[in-house]
């Protein structure tokens, strides 16, 4: 395999290399914290509402299909009911924090809610971004931009993917 | 020298260099003043020779990427410079606006005043007049090579190196704000320098390097742009948001601590990936270019920048471990390294090329040139293992043990005075750069050895 076998744009591969090495950085570290305190994390961790964020998984995943339906054949319908799917992704994000910061989850009130708010929101303005993008695309959609922003939205779909475990979940 | 205009570059490389000796000699002052700190203490207090260090040498750094970008413009636009006069007019607003901030700064010229005084902050403390004028000649830079861009041939080499420099200047409209309050004043202070040295400086560092490999090792232009948009991407990634490590201990929110220790962390993959560049382009390259000394200076450039910028960078990054190393000779050591390798070679480096290129001969005093090379790196090498040493007994005795600042500083005496000795040597590399640059000698192209086929070859 030569680096020019891949498809699509070579810069667009950096970009995802590297957000996903942040990311996996970021929960690495999330997590070698909490050996630290696992009680304190157990009970930070139990404040969040978990049915949001599988409302959310459920609502990135399918906009991911409608995407991977662009990427195949160019088309607009599939990008915008992409971006649509980010922008109601957004929308359950904005409730959620809300009612989160009600129940006194702020970003320093513990370590793990510091991680939790930067790294759910560092991922938040990547689908802002990713729904910019899609919408920009969907203008003149030609079959190499809608690769590029197909490429983009499965890297956020995928970071999201990778948070949701140790964010939600684990511990 | 295949544009006439391309000598505008000759009076920039002039300028740099006079600044450059300035710098090293006022660093070789600082450095007796650490062992004997009474040493010209009424004459020239330290906090006027730091300043004058640091300054000559951003000052200088700029006004060599200004001549690289007039030595290298034409040459990828293959058109000449739109307005000479506007750049010799550029040049000397710049040395006037020089002249005038130190003089301020020397004599404390009308205090007060906002238009022609000091502004009262430690960093970014030129009189508001001073910082028009440097925005001014920016302006006109931009301008005068992005017409000439325009006009000639487009390539990824000089549209890095354009984006570089309007980086450059925009973020300088930092320095326009002098904020209140003491912790805001340092994260204006970071917005403008950090943002330069780890971000858009990046970009034009670069460029250079491409360029000089391009002419350098002969490969294929389209192998060097996909070099450079990689080093580009991965620097502007990690360099913007790594910002954060600047802000751990200046009165920001705590989470700039995740975020500078992540982002910054990744600040190295740039500097790998140019070091990887300048070996692998010099590796597949089948051009013997004749400039050797030039070479040498690319290839330092890139494995110092590495390790100066990058792993000593690393080194103290994290802010577990920047709580304890903050401000220490930890700082010191990656600072020097750090900018040695990654911008002052960067633009020697471009200034050995480009010189007998300006002046129309075979290159010249290489073994001078060369043999400069090795004293400053190599007592620069010096300088940042000892202060490495020096930050690290400092760290443990003052920030672990809690003994005083003075009494710690007076158990590091011997490794001062190493420093000293290594500053030493890298002041007298600079003058027999400065020497062999300015003053061309007979004829010296370095021919091959025998060179001995292996059979694996």
């Amino acid at each position: 395999m030569r680096i020019d076998d891949l498809p699509g744009e070579l810069l667009m591969w950096v970009l995802i290399g590297s957000e996903v090495a942040v990311f996996a950085a970021g929960i690495t570290v999330m997590e070698a914290v909490r050996l630290t305190d696992p009680a304190g994390f157990a009970t930070a961790q139990g404040m969040l509402d978990g049915r949001m964020a599988t409302l959310n998984t459920a609502l990135l995943v399918t906009s991911g299909l409608f995407a991977a339906r662009a990427e195949r054949d160019g088309g607009r319908a599939g990008l915008l009911l992409a971006a649509l799917g980010g922008v109601a992704f957004l929308a359950v994000k904005i409730a959620e924090y809300t009612a989160d910061a009600a129940r006194g989850v702020t970003m320093e009130a513990h370590p793990f809610f510091t991680f939790y708010y930067l790294l759910t929101g560092f991922h938040a303005a990547h689908v802002i971004a990713g729904v910019v993008v899609l919408v920009l695309v969907a203008i003149r959609p030609r079959r190499d931009t809608a690769q590029a922003a197909a490429m983009f939205w499965h890297m956020v779909d995928l970071v999201w993917v990778l948070l949701l475990a140790p964010v939600y979940l684990l511990g | 020298m295949k544009y006439q205009t391309q000598r505008i570059a000759l009076a920039y490389i002039y300028v740099a260099l006079a600044l450059f000796a300035v710098q090293v000699t006022m660093g070789l002052v600082l450095g007796y003043i650490y062992v004997d700190p009474n040493f010209l203490s009424e004459i020239l207090p330290f906090n006027i020779g730091r300043m004058l260090h640091t300054n000559a040498l951003i000052v200088w750094l700029l006004t060599g990427f200004f001549g690289a970008a007039y030595f290298l413009i034409p040459e990828e636009a293959e058109h000449e410079i739109h307005s000479p006069l506007l750049a010799y007019v550029q040049l000397a607003i710049l040395v006037a606006g020089t002249a005038g901030a130190v003089i301020t700064y020397l004599f404390n010229l009308f205090e007060g005043n906002f238009l022609l005084g000091k502004q009262g902050r430690e960093f970014l403390e030129q009189p508001t007049w001073v910082k028009v004028g440097i925005v001014v000649a920016a302006l006109i830079f931009l301008y005068n090579v992005t017409m000439t861009i325009l006009k000639g041939r487009k390539t990824v080499i000089s549209t890095i190196l354009l984006v570089g420099l309007w980086g450059l200047a925009l973020l300088f409209l930092f320095a326009f704000y002098n904020p209140p309050n003491l912790a805001l004043d340092k994260q204006y202070w970071w917005n403008v320098v950090h943002l330069w040295v780890e971000g858009v400086w990046e970009l034009i560092m670069a460029s250079i390097l491409g360029f000089l490999m391009l002419k350098l090792t002969g490969v294929d232009r389209e192998v060097v742009e996909k070099w450079l948009y990689v080093i580009v991407a991965t620097a502007l990634f990690s360099g913007i948001l790594g910002t954060g490590h600047h802000y751990y201990w200046i009165g920001m929110p705590a989470y700039w601590q995740w975020v500078g220790s992540l982002f910054s962390s990744f600040e190295i993959v740039p500097f790998f990936g140019m070091m990887a560049f300048a070996f692998v382009m010099v590796w597949k390259g089948r051009r013997d270019h004749p400039n050797k000394a030039a070479l040498l200076w690319s290839l330092g450039c890139a494995v110092l920048a590495f390790f100066g910028a990058g792993v000593w960078g690393f080194l103290h990054t994290l802010h577990g471990v920047n709580y304890y190393t903050h401000g220490t000779q930890i700082t010191a050591a990656h600072g020097h390294l750090a900018f040695f390798g990654a911008y002052v070679c960067v633009n020697l480096a471009l200034f050995t090329y480009a010189m007998p290129v300006l002046k129309g001969r075979d290159p010249y005093n290489q073994v001078l040139i060369m043999g400069s090379f090795w004293l400053m790196a190599g007592g620069m090498l010096f300088m940042t293992f000892v202060l490495t040493f020096a930050g690290t007994l400092q760290t443990h005795l003052q920030r672990v043990l809690g003994e005083g600042y003075m009494d710690v500083q007076d158990q590091l005496a011997l490794f001062y005075w190493m420093r000293f000795g290594s500053g030493f040597a890298v002041v007298l590399g600079a003058f027999l750069f400065i020497g062999a640059t300015l003053i061309p000698g007979r004829r010296e192209v370095i021919e091959p050895g025998p060179v001995v086929r292996h059979a694996a070859e």
